[in-house]
């Protein structure tokens, strides 16, 4: 351990625990307010149409019925959905209601009514003569000559190229490739595919709008990124951004699918219309078609190498699929190059290029490992080609170009989020050891050398690797507020969204080190913007750095206040004196006041104050997590069937705040991308309509689909992070795509290149 | 329309006399009666977060009419325990670090309590198949299989009450 706190490093009780496990009314729809109106949605039938004619009049006239909104009756603001920082790098291409639909699900209008019942009635009733227009529905399609344009309104802001369906476009070159490639002794391509999959947080999307006392509009609503969420809001709505509250409750998942403003503004503008509370609450069928999903990508990467495995030149070219709106299109394709191409710095010469291109299919959006995930699948796989044609190890290979501390990459300067981003040199990576670690648990050596056959079961191992980030550099930021109570107890306030994530503890546990207390003495609130002090939001694996770094900042200030006060009272300058165990003691004399003494001094007695401080943090690098995954598959020859047996990740998160929580962040990210790997895909008609929107036919891992798996924290200290600690909600997604994928090659000898993994795929593949 | 009909059932150890609506689901029944722990994360039977026991047994609340509950016992996991006197399963939950979003707990809990009725000393791969019904995009079910084993550990060391 790197820091043997008293806290951290600890596994805590997680704060909010006890209440979820108990069933406590924590979450948005758990808060019934009398008088609410249900809002529901109309959404199109058609992949591309135009709206001719829409008509209400009957829909009007069902009793319950409050209002009803459309293009027809809303201003028209074009926004985005994604909810980032601002300047936003997404295209203004959303607007409340449009003349146009754009996908299978796309809003046409909206309703508010006393019960869901006469809710839908109304939308059953409401009349739309639709001019259906030829529907995009690949990234292919989208790109020939002649496509018709999916974004040809003339108020759309920030769209790369409308007219040809290109909503971003990167072109980064470092180097010369041709030269690079030229000049390497072995050359290997993959390319790979991600399909359409979706988040499948269990909460369902939900938002609830009501107004307050003061007649100010608040919506209770589960999201990731609540003063995106205002910001988005006031805009769209045309309200003044401090007539409204965001409140963020617990959160029943995210993964990104809540990064995304997409109820909340049509709840908003049923509230202000009806004049009364609004609840709304999506049906998985919608959260499956019309929330966010993994945007679907092809990505091809070339590696060439010297002799000795050294990488010499990589080009990575990617097409991703952005659906029918932008949400994210141009951050998540840079991040398919800006979080893989550094963890292989040793090539000079590298070429990251791509498109995102728009089509008449679900958004897609923020998912875990944003764009990472993608590039990964095909990079790790490209690596185990290599190596094979090297005759190497792929873990040698991997030892022999990863980044290394104290080493930089040109991509950290040349790629950011949206613009360009800063020089970072890596202060920590333990990937070594986390290749070590992982090797060793698997048993890498034996299996790799032997590879088993039982009847048509064919085994085999394989292995990846990956890297993420830890907050956005130079955008995100966050601010904590800590304020002491008379008995020496505190109040933590953070913006930072904790999603189930674990994040409140982690935050208090970094409090409660510096002000010398158990986390039980530390009670956290996160998150309202009317109470709580900005923060960008949970994610791009930010929480722990970028709010935790606030947190460490805010706790000091609140530490030199309370040495202030103790000082006066054992009269002794503060920096003879100490704050631990509930105390403030005199290294000199081993005289001592109680934090509660200290308190009571402060707030009754002489000098009077309030000890309370904020302070706010902008991260200036984003340390990349590096993790080692390994893992066993069995393939049936004769049926396709891919089980894998074990899963064993070995990962550096820096310092683990809260080990338990740590592990279970990489326990959840490892099943969600074996899930990717083996069975989730969204699946369309040919009219672009989604035809498996439910969890029984779109399947995610249940407890009996998940293998042996074994997570190892592998220590190492982030001098840059809050008491040593970088992020880990991500890294961990990267590595089963490819893992998998290897694993297969090793035991059948054919590269599965596109997920999932189905038997049917796999058999095809074997049968060449 | 029918008519709205009023059932007896017993909810949490306590008799309820109850208007239903006609065709109204379980799930909307128990969160009408303030059962807020009863999450709904389908309605299609699939997801299992809206999971309570019916005379003991794990249903489907969403799958479930209110109906079909008269003169029977229905439990939610708020009649298992609370903050201040949780279940022993509600604590393992916590101790395992079983509880990330805690939005597919609720049912976990009670399919594992319906389990360790039937089953003291459970395997691992046992608690994987009582479970398996029941989904969590969070976990990746490790750390909730740990919970589900050190209850029944619990247990079996005489520390249910
Ligand atoms: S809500 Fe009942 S099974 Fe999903
Ligand atoms: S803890 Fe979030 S779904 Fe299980």
């Amino acid at each position: 351990m790197a820091l043997e706190g008293k806290v951290v490093g600890r596994n805590v009780r997680k704060v909010d625990g006890l209440a979820l496990a108990c069933g406590r009314p924590k979450f948005t729809l758990d808060l019934d307010l009398p008088g609410a109106l249900v809002g529901k949605i109309l959404r199109s039938p058609y992949a591309h149409a135009r709206i001719l004619r829409i008509d209400t009049s009957r829909a009007e006239a069902v009793p319950g019925v409050a209002c009803i909104l459309h293009h027809g009756n809303v201003d028209r603001v074009p926004y985005t959905t994604a909810g980032q920082g601002w300047p936003e790098p997404s295209p203004y291409d959303n607007f409340l209601f449009d003349r146009k639909v754009r996908f299978v699900g796309d809003r046409v209008a909206a309703v508010a009514a006393e019960t869901e019942e006469a809710a839908r009635e109304a939308l059953r009733l409401i009349e739309v003569d639709y001019e259906v227009l030829p529907a995009v529905l690949s990234p292919e399609e989208a790109l020939a000559a002649g496509a018709p344009a999916i974004h040809d309104e003339d108020d759309a802001e920030g769209i790369y190229d409308a007219q040809h369906n290109i909503a971003a476009a990167v072109d980064i070159p470092v180097g010369d490739i041709e030269r690079g490639f030229a000049e390497s002794d072995v050359i290997v391509e993959a390319s790979c595919e991600i399909p359409y999959s979706q988040h499948v947080a269990l909460e369902p999307h939900c938002v609830i709008a009501y107004f307050d006392e003061d007649g100010r509009l608040v919506l209770r609503t589960s999201t990731q990124v609540p003063f995106h969420v205002r910001r988005i809001v006031a805009r769209v709505v045309g309200l003044p951004m401090e007539k409204i509250r965001v409140v963020k409750p617990r959160i029943g998942g995210g993964f990104g699918s809540k990064q995304e403003v997409i109820l909340e503004p049509v709840a908003a503008a049923l509230a202000l219309r009806a004049g009364r509370p609004v609840v709304m609450a999506l049906d998985r069928a919608e959260v499956f078609t019309a929330t966010r999903t993994r945007h679907p990508m092809r990505v091809r990467v070339k590696l060439g190498a010297k002799k000795d495995g050294t990488l010499h030149a990589i080009e990575m070219e990617a097409l991703s699929n952005t659906g029918a709106y932008g949400a994210h299109s141009l951050t998540v394709l840079s991040n398919t190059g800006s979080k893989t191409l550094p963890l292989y710095n040793k090539a000079p010469h590298l070429w990251f290029h791509g498109k995102a291109v728009y089509t008449n299919l679900p958004v897609a959006g923020a998912y875990r490992g944003y764009g990472a995930t993608q590039g990964y699948f095909a990079l790790e796989v490209a690596m185990d080609m290599l190596a094979e044609r090297l005759g190497m190890d792929p873990i040698e290979l991997r030892l022999v170009n990863h980044i290394r501390a104290g080493e930089t990459s040109p991509i950290f300067e040349k790629i950011g989020e949206g613009r360009e981003g800063k020089p970072q040199t890596v202060k920590s990576c333990a990937l070594e050891e986390c290749l070590r670690v992982g090797a060793e648990k698997i048993g890498w050596r034996e299996k790799r050398a032997r590879r088993r056959r039982e009847g048509s079961w064919a085994y085999g191992v394989g292995m990846s690797v990956s890297m993420q980030g830890s907050g956005i550099t130079g955008i995100d930021m966050a601010a904590a507020t800590i304020m002491m109570n008379e008995n020496g107890s505190f109040r933590l306030l953070v913006g930072a969204t904790d999603i189930g994530t674990g994040s409140d503890t982690v935050l208090a546990q970094i409090a409660a080190e510096v002000l010398g207390v158990p986390v039980e003495r530390i009670s956290v609130y996160s998150s309202d913007t009317d109470f709580t002090p900005f923060d960008t939001g949970a994610y791009a694996s930010s929480t722990t750095y970028v709010s935790g770094m606030a947190v460490l900042r805010a706790a000091r200030k609140v530490r030199e206040a309370i040495l202030e006060v103790a000082a006066g009272m054992l009269a002794e300058p503060p920096e003879d004196l100490e704050l631990a165990e509930e105390r403030v003691t005199s290294k000199k004399t081993g005289k001592s006041v109680t934090l509660s003494e200290v308190g009571h001094r402060a707030t009754y007695v002489v000098d009077q104050r309030h000890i309370i401080a904020s302070a706010s943090f902008v991260p200036e690098e984003s340390p990349p997590p590096f993790a080692a995954f390994f893992c066993e598959v069995a393939v049936d020859t004769e049926t396709g069937v891919v089980r894998v047996e074990r899963f064993v990740a070995a990962a550096d998160c820096g310092v683990a705040i809260h080990p338990k929580l740590a592990a279970g962040q990489l326990e959840g990210a490892i099943v969600q991308g074996i899930g990717h790997a083996l069975s989730e895909e969204l699946l369309f008609s040919e009219k672009g309509r989604c035809t498996n929107a439910n969890l029984f036919d779109y399947r995610i891992p249940s407890a009996l689909d998940v293998p042996a798996l074994e997570v190892v924290l592998v220590d190492s200290e982030e001098p840059s992070g809050p008491l040593g600690a970088k992020s880990i909600a991500e890294v961990g997604i990267n590595g089963p795509l490819p893992a998998i994928s290897n694993a297969i090659y090793h035991a059948v000898g054919v590269r599965l290149t596109r997920a999932p993994f189905t038997p049917a795929r796999v058999l095809a593949a074997l049968r060449g | 329309m029918q008519e709205a009909m009023k059932i007896y059932f017993e909810l949490n150890g306590e008799q309820r006399y109850v208007e239903i609506e006609p065709g109204e689901s379980l799930l909307s029944l128990l969160r009408r009666l303030g059962m807020k722990s009863v999450k709904s994360g389908c309605e299609t039977g699939d997801c299992g977060a809206c999971t309570v026991l019916l005379n003991g047994r794990a249903v489907r609340s969403c799958t479930t009419f209110a109906a079909q509950v008269r003169g029977k016992r229905v439990t939610t996991l708020e009649g298992l325990g609370d903050v201040d006197d949780p279940h022993p399963l509600q604590e393992a939950f916590v101790e395992a670090g079983a509880v990330q979003c805690g939005f597919c707990t609720p049912g976990m809990i009670l399919v594992a309590y319906e389990l360790l009725s039937k089953n003291g000393a459970p395997t691992p791969q046992e608690v994987r198949a009582a479970i398996s019904g029941n989904l969590c995009r969070c976990t990746g079910y490790v750390k909730i299989v740990d919970a589900v084993l050190l209850a029944a550990q619990w247990k079996r060391e005489g520390k249910w009450r």
